[in-house]
C-alpha cells in the first residue's frame, strides 16, 4: 500500500517547476529594477511614487509580488515537510501560510493601485 | 514504515558541514528569514508609496539604527537566496555539477553576497 499523507507534496513536477519558473521572474525583475534604480535613480517622494504608478512598473510589480508569495508558500511547504512531522500540526501551519499569503498578496495589490 | 530502518546520523555537532550544503542550509535559512519579515517590508513600501507623510514616516524609519541593522540582515538574506538560487537553477541544469565547479560555485556565492551587503551597506548606512 502507498501511505500518502494529506499535507504531502503531491507527488508531482508542479511545485517544483513553479518554484524555479517564479524564481527568474524575480530575478528578471529585480535586476530591471535595480537597473533603474542605478540609470534613473528616483528623486524624492513624487519621481518614487511616480515609478510604481506606471502602469508598467505596477503590472510588472503585482506580478513579482506573486511570483514573491507562490514561490515562498512552495519554500515555507518544503521546510515545513521537514522538520514538522505530526501531519496534524504540518496541516495548520501549512494553512496558515497560505493564509498569510494570500492576506500579503491583497495587501500588496492595496499597496499598488491606491496610487 | 521503511523509512525508520535507514541508518541515522544527526549529531549536528559532529557533522562536518561541506561547503554546497553550508550554501544550501543557509538558503533555507535566509528565505525563512524573508518569510518571517515580508509584513515589515510590505509595511516599508506601503509607507514609502502612500503619501508625503507616510513618505517621511517611512524616512524616520528607516533611519533609525535598529532598523537599518535589521535591512542588513535583510539585504543579505535577500542577495545569499538570490545568489545560491541563481546557482542552483544552474545546477538544474546540469552546469558546474562536478565537486569542484560546485565548491568554486560555494564560494562565489558566499563571497558575493557577503561583499555586496557590505558594500551596499555602508553605502545606505
Amino acid at each position: 500500500m502507498v501511505k500518502r499523507v494529506i499535507t504531502g507534496a503531491h507527488y508531482g513536477l508542479k511545485d517544483w517547476l513553479a518554484q524555479r519558473v517564479t524564481a527568474l521572474v524575480m530575478a528578471l525583475y529585480v535586476v530591471v529594477f535595480v537597473g533603474i534604480l542605478l540609470v534613473c535613480p528616483p528623486q524624492g517622494y513624487e519621481q518614487w511614487r511616480s515609478l510604481f504608478g506606471n502602469q508598467f512598473m505596477r503590472i510588472a510589480t503585482f506580478v513579482f509580488f506573486i511570483s514573491v508569495f507562490w514561490h515562498a508558500w512552495v519554500g515555507v511547504r518544503d521546510i515545513l515537510m521537514d522538520y514538522v512531522k505530526p501531519t496534524g500540526v504540518r496541516l495548520g501551519l501549512e494553512i496558515a501560510v497560505v493564509l498569510v499569503l494570500v492576506g500579503y498578496a491583497v495587501w500588496a495589490v492595496q499597496i499598488l493601485w491606491s496610487l | 514504515m521503511i523509512a525508520s530502518q535507514r541508518p541515522k546520523y544527526l549529531d549536528l555537532i559532529g557533522i562536518r558541514l561541506p561547503l554546497p550544503g553550508l550554501v544550501s542550509i543557509l538558503h533555507r535559512i535566509s528565505g525563512t528569514a524573508l518569510f518571517i519579515f515580508a509584513w515589515a517590508l510590505l509595511y516599508l513600501l506601503q509607507e514609502s508609496l502612500r503619501s508625503s507623510e507616510s513618505h517621511a514616516h517611512f524616512a524616520a524609519l528607516t533611519g533609525h539604527w535598529l532598523v537599518k541593522l535589521f535591512l542588513i540582515g535583510m539585504l543579505w538574506s535577500f542577495l545569499h537566496h538570490f545568489f545560491a538560487g541563481l546557482r542552483f537553477l544552474l545546477l538544474d541544469v546540469h552546469v558546474a555539477g562536478d565537486l569542484a565547479a560546485a565548491r568554486a560555485t560555494s564560494w562565489a556565492v558566499l563571497i558575493a553576497s557577503l561583499l555586496l551587503t557590505a558594500i551596499l551597506g555602508v553605502r545606505l548606512w
